[in-house]
């Protein structure tokens, strides 16, 4: 395999690769690029514990295997009651190495696996808990979950009923476990997410990244749109970037580039019936949280001035 | 470490305890639920002082026990949980994932009713309930079998790589006191070595357990669990076999009593055994040719010793404490099923019985006993010790 550093577009970006080609992900699949990237930062000293997700496709039928490293299949809830069980396995049978990945999707995590997250997070389970977060159920075909945006259609809030309660705020429900370290982060800033893994792998106990991944399909985009609309969440202030470590300290990576939430919204059909007066609502919304979290940082760094703007390339 | 064996005054929870210390299990995982929960607090007094190198979970749900029994199974670590009824009905769909991933977990399930209405008290229609999960199912008579069964259990789930369930009624076995010999560790090392997992997943080897089998596929899984069944009957004797000559104690796949020229044949489970074998030890004293099966080993189920001891017999009565609502007593289908294929079937009769833990007395079975001599043919359902 090839080793040391890549330039992405300027970006340095470790050469390893952990995910084959000839996997099932469909073309501009967020999902697939968070897997790459983080398996990039992490590297292969790693087993993933897998609940049913669209990454139970992706990764191939029996007998394939896109993953270079060992993965566990397991049921939709249990991500993480699993991984603390690998874990545990691993540890009384020698092996303090190997780090234990749960990776689940949003419907994985802010639903039916939030129990046995939050007993993990809880119990401060020795696991990094990686949630891609589509903003929907996608492998069942595009239905609402409780991280599915205010407004958005899916098949199950068809546009006549869209979306109607704001996406569940996981990052605070996890700070509220003071785990030691949290994070968000999105594909199209590769090298903040590898830093993001990188810093999660060095720390013990239950770490959790969210990764906002794209989802063109399920956001009736095209699939070439996929980068731009992860650049776009973070430059409007629609998916903040930030940090909290046990549980109390933010810090924003970036703050807005001032663009309007629509830039965002417009790219992407499951926003298209969204009237002016509707997408009102969501601008103050975004504005509210981002009030929230500058207080957040303000109260840990004591100044506002030290969050760079999103380096923004249009 | 128990150094040299010794006879305790112990419940049958806390049998099962030591059961899974002398066992070496690795990691356990477990959430409370009466009438288990002292399984599960001896466990950690045995991993907090010490005496067990082991992990011990303390997961928020019955459903996250048994994922995380099965994590730690998949990366080869010998694994325990407990529960009962309501637990195992949330354990469900991890259930089927333990046998079909080929984990050999041992459970200790304590037989309660379901609710509603509440209940706290014996029924084994939980475990019965998981019949078709893939897991081995052991019912247990005595504190001292529990303790041997979850010995055997790993034994046995670690040769054919299927979960094993050891089944104790409440409080009848849970929380009654008997004695109990607790064997010295070498001997129990001796008859179960450290678990080497032949599959399982391997840091630095980059394979996947469990992923999507499709049609084409899928079904010769399923074949093969079921000849891992099969194994089991075998391994179940020849593993019993060696336990009897390290432990002096034998058991298989059922036990009979009273049987050489018996007539009519009482077959039970669990602890109701005890209760019939008082029973029918006096019927034999009034010179009555009854005897008694007690059916030990649920799956793989016993078709092939209940033709051979059942065959030639005039009647058999089946005693459940359960109920399969729209169907019959469990055990009764069951039993009716593997004589089935016999062209000179026994008559046989399903009584249920001591259903939410009501109370069964050997004179209940002389009674039984009584009504099944008068019966020429068998109703759906015969209700003992009804109210109405
Ligand atoms: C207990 C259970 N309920 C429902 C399902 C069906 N199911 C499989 S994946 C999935 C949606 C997954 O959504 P998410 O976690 O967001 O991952 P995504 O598919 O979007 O990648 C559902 C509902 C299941 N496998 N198990
Ligand atoms: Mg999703």
């Amino acid at each position: 395999m090839r080793t040391g550093t890549l330039l992405w577009a300027g970006l340095e970006v470790p050469q390893e690769e952990y995910l084959h080609p000839g996997h099932l992900a469909c073309q501009g699949c967020g999902a697939a690029l968070a897997m790459r990237l983080v398996l990039k930062a992490v590297g292969g000293d790693v087993m993933v514990v897998l609940p049913a997700c669209c990454w139970t496709i992706i990764d191939g039928p029996f007998p394939y295997h896109a993953l270079r490293v060992p993965l566990l299949h397991t049921a939709f809830e249990t991500a993480a009651a699993a991984a603390a069980g690998v874990k545990a396995g691993l540890e009384v049978l020698g092996d303090t190495r190997t780090q234990v990945i749960a990776w689940a999707g949003d419907g994985g995590t802010f639903d039916i696996g939030l129990q046995a997250l939050s007993g993990a997070a809880e119990r401060n389970e020795d696991i990094l808990y990686i949630c891609y977060d589509n903003e929907a159920y996608m492998n069942t075909g595009i239905q609402r979950s409780s991280a599915t945006p205010l407004g958005a259609w899916t098949t199950t809030t068809p546009e006549a009923h869209p979306e109607d309660r704001p996406k569940k705020d996981l990052m605070a429900i996890m700070a509220a476990h003071r785990i030691p370290y949290a994070a968000t982060a999105t594909v199209a800033f590769p090298d903040d997410l590898i830093r993001k893994a990188r810093k999660a792998k060095g720390i013990r106990g239950t770490r959790l990244l969210h990764i906002l991944a794209p989802c063109p399909p399920g956001w009736r985009m095209e699939s070439e749109r996929m980068i731009k609309v992860s650049r776009l969440a973070v430059a409007t202030g629609a998916f903040p970037l930030f940090e909290v470590e046990e549980g109390t300290r933010y810090t924003l990576t970036y703050r807005p580039a001032g663009l309007p939430l629509k830039e965002y919204l417009k790219l992407q059909g499951r926003f298209a019936h969204l009237t002016e007066d509707q997408i009102a609502v969501l601008e103050k919304q975004v504005e509210a949280r981002w009030k929230e979290l500058l207080e957040l940082h303000a109260r840990t760094h004591g100044t506002v001035e030290d969050i760079p703007v999103v380096p923004f390339g249009g | 470490m128990i150094t040299a064996s010794a006879t305790k005054v112990i419940t049958g929870n806390h049998a099962v305890s030591y059961g899974v210390l002398l066992s070496r299990v690795q990691v356990i995982s477990a959430y409370p639920i009466t009438p288990q929960t002292q399984v599960v607090e001896l466990l950690s007094e045995f991993v907090a002082s010490g005496k067990m190198a082991a992990r011990f979970i303390t997961v928020e749900s019955e459903h996250s026990a048994m994922a995380a029994c099965i994590g730690a199974a998949s990366v080869g670590a010998r694994t325990f949980t407990a529960t009962s009824s309501q637990g195992l009905a949330l354990m469900h769909e991890m259930l089927h994932w333990a046998s079909g991933a080929r984990l050999p977990i041992v459970m200790a399930n304590i037989n309660r009713a379901l609710a509603p209405p509440w209940s706290i008290w014996t029924d084994q229609t939980d475990s019965l309930a998981q019949r078709d999960t893939g897991w081995m199912q052991i019912y247990v008579e005595t504190s001292q079998e529990a303790l041997d069964s979850i010995i055997l259990g790993f034994k046995v789930s670690e040769r054919v790589l299927l979960p094993t369930m050891v089944v104790l009624d409440a409080f009848l076995l849970s929380h009654t006191a008997e004695p109990v010999e607790i064997y010295d560790q070498g001997r129990v090392d001796e008859f179960l070595p450290p678990f080497s997992a032949p599959y399982r997943l391997k840091p630095g080897v980059p394979q996947a357990l469990g992923g999507l089998a499709d049609p084409g596929v899928y079904f010769e899984f399923r074949v093969k669990l079921q000849e891992a069944m099969e194994k089991a009957r075998e391994a179940i004797l020849e593993e019993g076999k060696r336990f009897a000559k390290l432990f002096g104690r034998f058991y298989g796949l059922v036990q009979e009593e009273f049987m050489e020229d018996a007539e009519m044949v009482i077959v039970t489970a669990g602890a109701m055994a005890g209760t019939a074998r008082a029973a029918v030890r006096e019927l034999r004293n009034e010179g009555r040719k009854v005897g008694l099966v007690r059916i030990r080993v649920f799956r793989p189920f016993p078709f092939v010793e209940l033709r051979q001891i059942l065959g030639g017999r005039k009647k058999v009565a089946v005693l459940d404490r359960n109920l399969s609502l729209g169907h019959h007593g469990i055990f009764y289908e069951e039993v009716k099923s593997a004589l089935y294929p016999m062209a000179a079937r026994p008559l046989v009769v399903g009584y249920v019985l001591g259903l939410g833990g009501r109370d069964v007395r050997p004179e209940d079975i002389q009674a039984i006993v009584d009504d099944l001599e008068m019966r020429e043919e068998a109703p759906e359902i015969v209700w003992w010790g009804v109210k109405r």
